[in-house]
């Protein structure tokens, strides 16, 4: 077995783990065995309700928001060719979040939501793109762009925030930090759905994704049609981080920090790195959610707000790697 | 010409990839460009070029630093879109062509190609098979054959699965020249493909394009700093200046002391090497 190989196991490994400790721990104590029992063959009984109604469908939305953001990070760090670049960080979120802030401020049904967040995430990366096409496509005014975009539509969202009643955006605000606490079936479903038609897509890239990395001439040459599989790759990057908006709200970080991890660990893209990644990203988000239900219980914190406490600590760690390097 | 000549391109690539290096069971594409303009978006690089590589030999490209010399190479490689004027490959423009057809049949070594952070030799070198792979594709034992045969031509065998960046400059370059043998291309076009490499090395990398060439009849199209080399392995050479051609065909009947002088702004003397008879350029100097 391969290094990579090895690495993809023990990360398995550790999401099980995690998923149960996610099953077991909690305000109502619930012994191991039982929780285990009542999620997978005793469905019913004693725990059945806080097991069944609320820690596993929330441990599965965690696992899959988890593979979703990771995956869409690792496709636009490889696209851009920049470790500290992620959907979060060029506004892909925020256009989401600021869609979805919209549809609850203006008091239209909150289950338009995954829509018009899904619509908002597509939407800004059209024009983000758009934007920075000149004579080209450049990764680096993407990101400029990007980072941009993603303030001001920050701003778009504030002011939303504060000129509409309280008590429609009390709601959004509280939706704007990402929480996994409330989550349902519903929301496990829709990302499964999501992940069933976008995963396999990301697979298929991993290949041209190679190709693409060794800069526009070389690609050319080996027959790559640039700019068709980049719109593929930034498709499919924004699909991923849009679905996890629509339906958990932003989780910052996760996408920026995970596919670094996953290539220090694993090295060069190959698709046992997008496993990896996808992965690790579960990971992530459990270890987060068990944070944010556990560190101050029984008040449970927003998972978004762990992710951004646990990323940006990595993130000056990277950042001072990255300037002894350079 | 020969009757396959008209063969399709990726039909021909698929059967030479059960017999990777046996380019000359394939269709020999003919490469020329006319009345060919191209810029930058900003002054005219290349201007009014009308050339024509010869199939099955070596053309060395040489010119002044900023002559065009890597601009043509890429518009032949259909990397730039001419301005004005046509690429032909195989009769047709190539821009008009699939890309993936042409990939089959054309390779390229960039002047200063980008590695991915952290790749292993074995696995840039790999990537030079894409073209011959479908979306489903497995790697295939072809596939394997190329890439095996790619690292030992270029003496990399043994460090196959080292880092890229740990490597030293030269045995980088061989490493990228593996990628475009792995391509198995019958053109290749490469630019500068000597710089990095010692004496020794430069001699190695020339001797085996030659014996490519030969062997294969591969058309190797080459951008050299060295005009001696150039003398000597090439059997047509293009001289540019200012993005026109200053002088063209075989260099013992072009390279002259004249044609020096116009290209470069220098004076030399032209004699026949001792070792191979070919045109040996000696540069005057204030010196001595
Ligand atoms: N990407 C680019 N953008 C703008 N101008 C360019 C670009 N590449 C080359 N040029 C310009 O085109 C002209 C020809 O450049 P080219 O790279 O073809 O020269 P060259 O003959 O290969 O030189 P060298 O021997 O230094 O490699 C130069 O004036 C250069 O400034
Ligand atoms: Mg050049």
């Amino acid at each position: 077995m391969n290094r990579t190989a090895r690495l993809c196991s023990a990360a398995a490994a550790a999401v099980l783990g995690l998923a149960i400790v996610g099953l077991v721990v909690g305000d109502y104590p619930v012994p191991a065995r039982s929780a285990i029992a009542t999620a997978v063959w005793d469905r019913g009984g004693e725990f059945d309700f806080v097991i069944n109604s609320l820690r596993f469908p929330r441990v599965t939305v965690a696992v899959l928001a988890g593979v979703c953001l990771a995956a869409s990070g690792l496709l636009f760090q490889t696209l851009i060719d920049n470790p500290l670049v992620s959907p979060d960080i060029i506004g892909i979120d925020t256009g989401a979040a600021a869609v979805a802030v919209a549809i609850l401020a203006i008091g239209l049904d909150a289950r338009l939501l995954p829509y018009a967040a899904f619509a908002g995430a597509l939407a800004t990366a059209v024009l983000i793109f758009t934007l920075s096409w000149r004579r080209g496509f450049s990764g680096g005014r993407l990101v400029l762009v990007g980072i941009g975009i993603n303030a001001l539509l920050s701003a778009v969202i504030t002011y939303m925030l504060v000129r509409f009643p309280v008590e429609r955006v009390s709601a959004a605000a509280r939706w704007q930090a990402g929480t996994l606490s409330a989550s349902s079936w519903d929301d496990a479903r829709t990302l499964a759905v999501a992940l069933v038609v976008l995963l396999p897509v990301a697979f298929l890239l991993v290949r041209r994704l190679r190709i693409m990395q060794l800069g526009n001439d070389t690609a050319i040459a080996l027959g790559m049609r640039l700019e068709q599989n980049r719109m593929a790759v930034i498709a499919t990057g924004c699909g991923l981080a849009a679905i996890v908006v629509a339906v958990v709200g932003p989780l910052g970080f996760v996408a920026l920090l995970v596919p670094h991890v996953a290539r220090s660990l694993a090295g060069a893209l190959t698709v046992g790195v997008l496993l990896l990644t996808a992965l690790l990203g579960s990971v992530m988000l459990l270890s987060a959610d068990l944070v944010a239900q556990r560190l101050f219980a029984p008040t449970v914190l927003p998972a978004g707000v762990v992710t951004a406490a646990m990323g940006g600590p990595y993130l000056l760690l990277v950042l001072r790697r990255f300037n002894r390097a350079v | 010409m020969r009757s396959d000549h008209k063969l399709d391109p990726v039909l021909a690539a698929d059967r030479a990839r059960r017999n990777p290096g046996d380019v000359s069971s394939r269709s020999r594409p003919v490469l020329s460009t006319e009345n060919l303009d191209a810029d930058y978006g900003g002054p005219v690089v290349l201007d009014d070029l009308t050339a024509s590589i010869p199939t099955g030999e070596i053309t060395a490209i040489v010119g002044a630093n900023a002559s065009g010399k890597s601009t043509l190479l890429r518009a032949l490689a259909r990397l730039l879109k001419p301005a004005r004027g046509v690429v032909y490959l195989d009769g047709a423009d190539i821009h008009s062509q699939s890309t993936r057809s042409v990939a089959v049949q054309l390779g390229l070594l960039p002047q200063s190609p980008r590695a991915p952070e952290g790749v292993v030799v074995g696995d840039l070198v790999r990537r030079g098979r894409y073209p011959h792979q479908r979306l489903f594709d497995q790697w295939s034992k072809a596939d394997e054959r190329a890439v095996v045969r790619a690292l030992e031509l270029t003496g990399l065998s043994d460090v196959g699965d080292r880092p890229l960046d740990e490597l030293s400059g030269g045995q980088r370059q061989r490493a990228w020249i593996a990628m475009a043998l792995a391509q198995d291309t019958p053109v290749m076009l490469l630019d500068e493909p000597t710089t990095f490499l010692d004496i020794a090395h430069q001699v190695e990398m020339l001797d085996l394009l030659a014996r490519l060439n030969r062997s294969e009849n591969r058309t190797i199209v080459m951008v050299l700093h060295d005009l001696n080399q150039a003398c000597r392995y090439a059997s047509h050479l293009i001289a540019l200046a200012d993005g026109r051609i200053e002088a063209v065909g075989h260099p013992s009947e072009v390279v002259t002391a004249e044609m020096i002088e116009r290209v470069f702004g220098l004076h030399v003397s032209v004699i026949s090497c001792p070792v191979s008879g070919t045109p040996l350029c000696v540069p005057h100097t204030h010196c001595h």
